[in-house]
């Protein structure tokens, strides 16, 4: 009885929705549309564009907006005449994977040590990790030659991707302590008194008992270093020149675009199949993004 | 466990006793817990950060070129940018002592051009990107269904790998296939009007603007979301309080919505500054500074003079015009965080 009453009373409230709100409902959504479709518009284009001929693409009567002939045939010639399956992408896989496993691993220790930790110059510690966050790419990737040519004397790095492995984490580590600090301080820390009362080492309670609670704060450090890795550009540009040791954006960049006769088609198939992995990736774990994000604009 | 292993190393090799060893442990024992701890980050970032930092000083302040060591020069990379020479008089007083001679004309002239465009760029991509990237949040507040689509999308231009969305944009300015100017010549008013084929990376001015759009397009999503955690932050009461005075939407945004929102505004717009400064991949891939050097930025014209001219020291000098934009940002951010009260309820 009561439960048909409240439903009757909600239908009775649907339906007369007040006329002011249904009209700011329509412009919410009305103005969103274009911010989604800009937002949106040049991965349609890539889509669009990878699945056309040739013929179609030179066609320059035919809207450039819409294929007619479907084909797969930029897809076959990527897998086919181009290293970007075989070796681009693997090679953009490992150096993203083991960059961010030693980050995030390296960050954590740090985030533990700034959150928890009261030891001289902790402060002074906390400031540098800020600072090198924000220290630009761009101011380093002279002198870091130098240093992988040092390096390379003894174990041959250089023209390879363990050199990204090597420099990736300089703008990984950083972050992850940042974002990690965060999630430390959140832990109760009487939850790791008891730890530490029942004769648990540093190390073991930041293992067994903080690292479980801060899950969601690690994966949102490892999303976010996965997605700096896979996006990152400048450093490889500078280290790699061996054709079969690029990644991605750098591999796409240098080797497809060639001469004046842009193979377009194949390009966007390129550019939208290295899109793909971490827009998906990301689709499923937007939230734990989302609050990386702003935690470390915020905190 | 390892930690304390190597308490117990360092205590090896002295002869104390008991109590002072405990007393020593108790005033050293926690500093070498936490050295412990952020050993290997600071191993990794003095090696890879604050060395080469230094090592791209020692450079600006040498004649270095790729696979050569380099002599010391003093400053003479900065005096040849700026056209600062040793001789003559046209200096201001304040500066005559020194004997230098000052003359724009001869300072570097893509240099300068790096300077305004730099200025240009960074300006005017932030401000369009607070602008949208503030109603975006607004709007995104207000929508009540479909979520996660909405903030899903808007986020993607911020997720997706830069230089691989900047090469679809590239498509779509490019001079013969632009979707822009097909627009202009076959969609209705436009096409009535005549406008176009633009060259829209061929242009300088056009050129620039094209590179700071896709900056915008970039960038603006860490704006949204960024701002739209603000606003979901600031508590329900102050609107409540605002509307039982008889405020109007429009008053309640300028009285309570932007006043609260400056915390995060600042830092949101202090993070992009640096990051829109420092941007490479979307000038590398549309222009590569061009045409005629009107969209070089400090970090494409370092890469062009130290990587493909060879001349490592120039290069180095001209990225560390970077580096006292950082340090105020860095500044300004430590105090903020120094005066942070939260929303104040």
């Amino acid at each position: 009885m009561a439960s048909s009453a409240i439903s009757t009373v909600g239908l009775e409230a649907q339906a007369k929705m007040p006329l002011w709100r249904i009209r700011k409902e329509v412009v919410t959504y009305a103005s969103l549309i274009p911010y989604i479709a800009f937002s949106l518009f040049p991965l349609y284009i890539m889509f669009i564009t990878s699945l056309k001929s040739k013929q179609e693409i030179n066609n320059l009567g035919a809207s450039p907006f819409w294929a007619t002939g479907i084909t797969l045939e930029n897809y076959v010639y990527l897998a086919e005449n181009t290293h970007f399956f075989d070796y681009w992408l693997l090679n953009t896989f490992i150096v993203t994977a083991v960059s961010t496993a030693i980050s995030v691993a390296i960050g954590i220790l740090a985030a533990y040590a700034l959150a928890r930790l009261r030891f001289r110059g902790v402060e002074a510690f906390g400031v540098a990790v800020f600072v090198t966050y924000l220290v630009p790419q761009a101011l380093l990737f002279l002198p870091l030659i130098n240093v992988i040519n040092f390096i390379d004397d003894f174990i041959p790095i250089r023209d390879t991707y363990w050199s990204l492995i090597l420099t990736y984490p300089t703008f990984l580590i950083p972050f992850v302590t940042w974002l990690l600090m965060g999630y430390f301080r959140t832990v109760p820390f009487e939850v790791e008194e008891c730890a530490y009362i029942d004769g648990a080492s540093r190390m073991r309670t930041l293992l067994t008992i903080v690292l479980p609670m801060a899950l969601p704060g690690v994966a949102c450090a490892v999303l976010f270093s996965f997605t700096l890795c896979w996006n990152e550009f400048l450093y490889t540009l500078v280290f790699i020149q061996d054709e079969v040791q690029k990644t991605l954006s750098v591999g796409v960049l240098t080797e497809l675009v060639r001469g004046d006769i842009y193979f377009w088609g194949s390009l966007m198939a390129a550019c939208l199949v290295g899109s793909i992995p971490v827009i998906v990736i990301y689709a499923f774990f937007m939230d734990y993004y989302v609050s990386g994000l702003t935690a470390g604009a915020i905190k | 466990m390892a930690i304390s292993g190597t308490t117990e190393q360092v205590l090896a090799g002295r002869d104390l006793t008991a109590a002072s060893r405990q007393r020593w442990r108790r005033s050293f024992g926690p500093d070498l817990d936490g050295f412990g701890f952020i050993l290997p980050a600071v191993i990794i970032m003095v090696c890879l950060v604050v060395y080469p930092f230094f090592l791209a000083i020692w450079f600006s302040l040498s004649d270095a070129v790729i696979g050569e060591q380099g002599q010391w020069v003093g400053l003479e990379n900065f005096m040849y940018l700026f056209g600062i020479m040793y001789d003559g008089q046209d200096l201001p007083w304040y500066l005559k002592f020194t004997g230098l001679s000052w003359d724009l004309s001869l300072a570097d002239d893509i240099f300068l051009m790096t300077l305004r465009n730099t200025i240009l760029f960074a300006t005017i991509a932030v401000v369009l990107k607070g602008v949208f990237g503030l109603g975006a949040a607004l709007l995104m507040q207000r929508a009540t269904r479909m979520k996660r689509f909405i903030r899903g999308s808007i986020l993607v231009p911020f997720v997706a790998p830069t230089v691989l969305t900047t090469l679809g944009w590239w498509l779509i300015f490019d001079p013969t296939y632009s979707h822009i100017n097909w627009i202009l010549a076959n969609v209705w008013p436009f096409s009535w009007m005549g406008l176009g084929p633009f060259q829209w990376l061929g242009n300088p001015n056009l050129a620039l603007s094209s590179v700071i759009f896709v900056n915008f397009w970039r960038g603006m999503p860490f704006f949204a979301v960024t701002i739209f955690a603000g606003l979901v932050a600031i508590p329900e009461q102050l609107y409540e309080a605002a509307e039982t005075d008889g405020a109007s939407t429009l008053r309640k945004f300028w009285h309570v919505t932007l006043p609260l929102l400056r915390p995060v505004m600042a830092v949101v717009i202090l993070f992009s500054t640096i990051f829109t400064l420092a941007d490479f991949g979307i000038v590398y891939v549309l222009t590569r500074g061009g045409p005629m050097n009107y969209t070089h930025l400090f970090a494409t014209y370092s890469f062009t003079v130290g990587i493909l001219n060879h001349e490592i020291g120039l290069g180095a000098a001209i990225s560390l015009f970077l580096f006292p934009i950082l340090l105020l940002v860095v500044i300004l951010q430590l105090k903020m965080v120094r005066k942070e009260s939260g929303y104040g309820v």
